[in-house]
């Protein structure tokens, strides 16, 4: 992160992970570089008055005039003084618009509307136009709807079903035989308009008992579907509960009423409605998440009083030393895992906020386990617990470097989180692979270990090759001419 | 390979015309309300309608002040209060509860809701449902179709893939049928219609339908597009999955593309202030490389910046009147083109930081292998890997999807565990969409249909089936691939400057099975030959043509394909069938889709969130 630029430019023109193999090799960045050079160097020429050909932009970053960015003056100027009010009007240059000529669009707005009867004052204007190519594009705009009420009761269900499609009021009223009902039904699916189906579920809600309703419902799975929806987007939540249960889909009824936690902000009353989910006839592999979703839950709450009391109470050095940043609250199991590493990594294992304790309760594998305590240790800089973490000892007492997820991973974390050069070299060391090691080695700057591994590949023109990489006067550089006129060495080249 | 105006190219129709009608309606509706008035906008439509309009226009219809509509007490003060929203269920409550406690505070307003695109019954009844019915009055807005480019419309209706891929509902199908009415009533009726999808088929019926209850509006019309090819996005899901690397794509996966502009932040300007910048045709530096391969527009970039440079040069040595002459004829046009370059390389400079640091290549490199299907531990264990890093939640799950789809297999790992217990309803999600599909599929479905057909009348019974065919989807990806050819055989490297077929955008790996099929019907102008395909794809009942057999169409708009997409479609199709166009028989495609979208788009449409 705290790289110079010159660093950044050597590190891309050196790393060997691009997004993409080109034909030329590196050129292609030092190319764009060089574009971005000469296109900045013509800045001093263009930069005079760009106003001419840019488009007026606010502070915001929005085109001045636009929608988007008058509605944002709104809201920031909502509960301003009138005079405040008046600044912004004519900061967004409204007061001018008076002055401004109507837009002469060939199309004039009475254009599209002719043919139909309205009011008199459009039909002078349209009657002038009627020769003009300009045809009726908006056939169905001219009349408000609501003039078209229709109460007529003679509609066979097609014909109203259509007439539901048009957007027009239609009664529904008339259809009270349950074959009648379920025609309409019939029709609007076959119509295929979701509106329209919805509107015609609407009215068999209101005038079937619900038993009925259902019962019909389920050998029409589209109109099935068409309920469902309706009812998860009014939110009739109990409704939908006793649909499925009906339908006998007791995952869905399960997952619905889990749903539901989502809409509670109190954790404790969170936790005590999850209570309730746990024992819901989910999917064997779902049970367990939803028992793991109320233990940790659970765990959160429990860690948070704490850490608060403590935090506010001042006298524990990692929270003054590093703030909290959010509630750990309804966060996943990992960002849990890591904030224990984080703040409890020393904790004893009968302890709820114990990073050892979450790992067992949930069973974190192994690999997640190392990731994240690797992760949260680097970022406090504790580098002998990341040194503990891939520590073993065999049963012979000696110790021995292991990480399961593969030290060319712990390097990259490690890099990431700005470790130094000697600690980052220690790890880019135990990477088997040599290739991959020179990779990282080359990468991340650990010269030494370069300049090592070439020596053990008795590889001289490598060496002499990247002896142009290191700083001038470096002991790097020393160490490679050392190397280079060493009589102990058979080069293989 | 940039390619500049061909002169082959048949002409595009005038979409700009479906601006000034929108703009034209949403005057006249506003008109409606006479005198001031306070303007409350859903978030969603702003976008669009900064598009077609500006705060001058609102004003001259006497819009006072503009407000979001977000959960919060309106302050506004205006005796006339307009709603412009989308029909959605929190968008009645919000006004319902504005409206009740001016209601309750003894004042009365004037409220008007104009609904865009269209009003739902569910919204009215809850209207009614609250008790204000009545008190406000509604209208619609009928703007579906937004010209995002000359060749683009987009009904910015994002919600549409959910709606109808997750929960069935078939609400927005009178929309698209609506919107294709009005496309065939402005450019005239196509000759030869196809589909692919259930979906599609149930559009294509009710729009023609609506064709013949308005009989005679297209008659006698020359047809200016000779085809529609209507598709609905679960025919292909692996190509909306995959990482977008031409240009245009990559540019709405790093920057989300936002109705046809991006927001390009400091990082890119070298300012300290961010800038939206609309991309389209219009940028002409933007426009040659739009639906490049990334790795081909450095060195065109490079060149540009040359060209710049040497035209700047040349003012040295002028005399007064050149230098004159070279002010006022080229030095707008070389600032202008000067402004979009140095955007342009900032945002590459930009892309490539971030991809180098999420590992691309390796990411590309495990993508490819799914859609070729062979080193597929490898690739499980790379996702593993992604997951267990916390790359990003919706990453992972995009591969899983990818994963899922192309093995035929359920690939669940411990996602819930990573990211939060809710992805539980996310999975649930994603197999009912068809994005996750399960390893033993069809078992437990056979038996509830089974059980639901003997309670069945004959009549209904072939719904069922519609039905639930859809719902136990089960993927052929690899069958279908080998069928269609759309892993390339590269003898040697595959040379993405002089691309040789579709591929091109996902590096020469795989040519999209959603372009591969439009490409193949349109060659045979039928489905004859591709049955084995369409079986593959669950979609022997939903696959169609029409041909009119009328001899009205000129050769000319045989040549322009319009393209539907029902659920979105994404740049690297868009670019991809614009090759194609080039490529065979200089045609030009037309497209018309949902929204616009990516893989993280999808993705994030499955995820549940409280309401």
């Amino acid at each position: 992160m705290n790289r110079t630029k010159g660093d950044e430019e050597e590190y891309w023109n050196s790393s060997k992970f691009k997004a993409f193999t080109f034909d030329d090799e590196d050129d292609e960045l030092s190319q764009l570089k060089e574009s971005k050079r000469a296109v900045n160097s013509l800045r001093d020429f263009v930069d005079d008055d760009d106003d001419d050909d840019l488009e007026r932009v606010s502070w915001s970053g929005e085109p001045v005039g636009s929608i988007s960015w008058s509605i944002r003056e709104t809201a920031g100027n909502s509960g301003s003084t009138h005079e405040g009010r008046e600044q912004l009007k004519s900061r967004n240059s409204f007061s001018s618009y008076a002055q401004l000529p109507k837009p002469t669009s060939t199309y004039s707005l009475s254009s599209f509307f002719r043919g139909r009867t309205r009011p008199g004052s459009f039909q002078s204007l349209s009657d002038a136009l009627s020769d003009t190519p300009a045809k009726s594009y908006a056939p169905e705009l001219g009349r408000p709807k609501g003039e078209y009420r229709d109460y007529s009761n003679d509609w066979s269900p097609s014909d109203t079903v259509r007439r539901l499609r048009k957007g027009k009021v239609c009664s529904l009223e008339r259809f009270r035989s349950l074959q009648d009902k379920l025609q309409l039904l019939e029709e609007a699916v076959s119509m295929h308009d979701g509106n329209v189906i919805t509107a015609v579920l609407i009215f068999l809600k209101r005038t079937l008992s619900k038993e009925i309703l259902f019962r019909e419902l389920e050998v029409r799975q589209v109109a099935l579907r068409h309920l469902i929806h309706f009812l998860k987007e009014i939110g009739d939540q109990k409704l939908l509960l006793d649909l499925f249960r009906f339908l006998d889909r007791t995952e869905e009824l399960a997952l619905s009423h889990y749903r539901e936690h989502l809409n509670i902000q109190d954790p404790d009353k969170r936790k005590e409605f999850l209570k309730t989910c746990v024992g819901l006839p989910f999917s064997a592999e779902d049970s367990a998440h939803i028992q793991d979703h109320y233990t940790l839950l659970e765990r959160q709450i429990i860690i948070e009083a704490n850490d608060r009391h403590l935090e506010s109470a001042g006298q524990t050095e990692i929270f003054r030393k590093h703030p909290r940043k959010a509630s750990i609250l309804n966060m996943p199991l990992v960002t849990t895992l890591f904030y224990s590493c984080f703040y409890h990594y020393t904790e004893a294992e009968g302890t709820f906020s114990s990073p050892i304790n979450l790992k067992k309760t949930f069973k974190i594998p192994d690999k997640q386990y190392v990731l994240t305590a690797l992760a949260a240790r680097a970022k406090l800089r504790a580098w002998n617990d990341v040194d503990a973490l891939f520590t073993t000892k065999n049963w012979l007492g000696y110790t021995k470097k292991r990480a399961p997820i593969g030290f060319h991973r712990v390097v990259e974390i490690l890099h990431k989180n700005n470790a130094p050069v000697q600690i980052l070299q220690e790890y880019v060391n135990l990477v088997e692979d040599v290739d991959t090691k020179l990779n990282l080695a080359t990468k991340f700057k650990c010269h030494d270990v370069v300049i090592d591994t070439y020596r053990d590949l008795k590889d001289r023109q490598q060496l002499l090759a990247y002896r142009s990489k290191v700083d001038k006067g470096s002991a790097e550089e020393e160490k490679i001419d050392a190397l280079l006129s060493s009589s102990q060495i058979r080069w293989k080249n | 390979m940039a390619f500049p105006h061909r002169p082959d190219a048949p002409e595009l129709p005038d979409f700009s015309m479906l601006k000034r009608l929108a703009r034209d309606q949403l005057i006249y509706l506003l008109e409606q309300l006479p005198g001031k008035k306070d303007l409350f906008i859903e978030a969603d439509l702003m976008s669009p309608l900064d598009r077609i309009a500006n705060v001058s226009i609102l004003k001259q219809h006497e819009v006072d002040k503009l407000y979001k509509v977000e959960n919060k007490p309106a302050l506004s003060s205006n005796e006339q209060l307009c709603f412009l929203v989308r029909p959605r269920i929190k968008n009645m409550r919000y006004i319902a509860s504005l409206v009740n406690s001016d209601k309750l505070a003894g004042r009365t307003r004037k409220y008007k809701v104009i609904f865009s695109p269209q009003k739902f019954y569910a919204c009215e009844m809850v209207l009614e449902e609250e008790g204000i019915y009545g008190d406000v009055s509604c209208d619609e807005w009928a703007f579906s179709l937004l010209p995002l480019d000359v060749d683009l419309l987009s009904m910015e209706l994002p919600e549409f893939f959910r709606d109808y891929f997750l929960e069935g509902d078939q609400r927005w199908i009178n929309t698209v049928a609506q919107a294709l009415h009005l496309l065939s009533t402005l450019y005239g009726p196509f000759p030869n219609c196809y589909g692919i999808g259930r979906c599609a088929k149930m559009a294509y019926e009710l729009w023609r339908n609506l064709e013949e209850e308005e009989d005679g509006e297209t008659k006698g019309r020359r047809p200016e597009i000779g085809h529609i090819f209507l598709l609905d996005r679960d025919v292909d899901f692996v190509t909306a999955l995959c990482s977008q690397v031409v240009y245009e794509g990559l540019v709405d996966d790093t920057f989300r593309i936002k109705c046809g502009s991006v927001d390009f932040g400091p990082e890119v300007t070298s300012s300290d202030k961010s800038l939206k910048v609309l991309l389209n045709a219009e940028d002409k530096v933007f426009n040659e490389i739009r639906n490049e391969h990334f790795s081909n527009v450095f060195g065109f970039l490079s060149q540009k910046a040359r060209n710049l440079q040497a035209q700047y040069d040349r003012r040295r040595g002028m005399d007064i009147k050149q230098m004159k002459n070279f002010v006022s004829q080229e030095l707008k046009g070389l600032k202008q083109e000067h402004r979009l370059l140095s955007l342009h390389i900032g945002a590459c400079e930009s892309i490539m930081k971030k991809k180098t640091k999420q590992d691309f290549q390796e990411l590309i490199k495990t993508e490819h292998a799914l859609l070729e299907g062979f080193n597929i531990r490898e690739s499980t264990s790379y996702i593993e890997e992604h997951i267990d890093r916390q790359v990003s939640p919706i990453e992972s799950l995009r591969l899983m999807c990818l994963l899922s789809i192309t093995e035929n297999g359920d690939a669940r790992c411990s996602l819930d565990t990573h990211y939060g217990p809710e992805h539980l309803l996310t999975f649930s999600n994603l197999r009912r969409a068809g994005l996750l599909t399960e390893q033993a599929p069809g078992d437990t479905l056979t038996a509830v249909e089974s059980k639901v057909s003997k309670l069945v009348t004959d009549k209904a019974a072939g719904k069922i089936t519609d039905a639930f065919s859809s719902l136990a989807k089960r993927s052929n990806f690899r069958a279908i691939s080998k069928k269609l050819n759309l892993i390339p055989r590269v003898d040697g490297e595959y040379d993405l400057k002089v691309p040789r077929d579709m591929a091109y955008v996902f590096s020469g790996a795989y040519v999209p099975l959603s372009c591969r099929i439009i490409e193949q019907v349109l060659e045979r102008r039928s489905w004859q030959g591709l049955d084995e395909v369409v079986r593959l794809l669950n979609c022997s009942d939903f696959a169609f043509t029409d041909m009119t057999k009328e001899d009205k169409a000129s050769s000319e708009s045989l040549r322009l394909i319009l393209v539907v997409f029902l659920g979105g479609c994404t740049f690297s199709e868009i670019s991809a069938l614009r090759f194609l166009g080039r490529e065979k028989g200089k045609r030009e495609f037309i497209f018309l889709t949902t929204a616009v979208t990516n893989s993280a788009r999808l993705m994030e449409a499955m995820s549940e969130v409280k309401a």
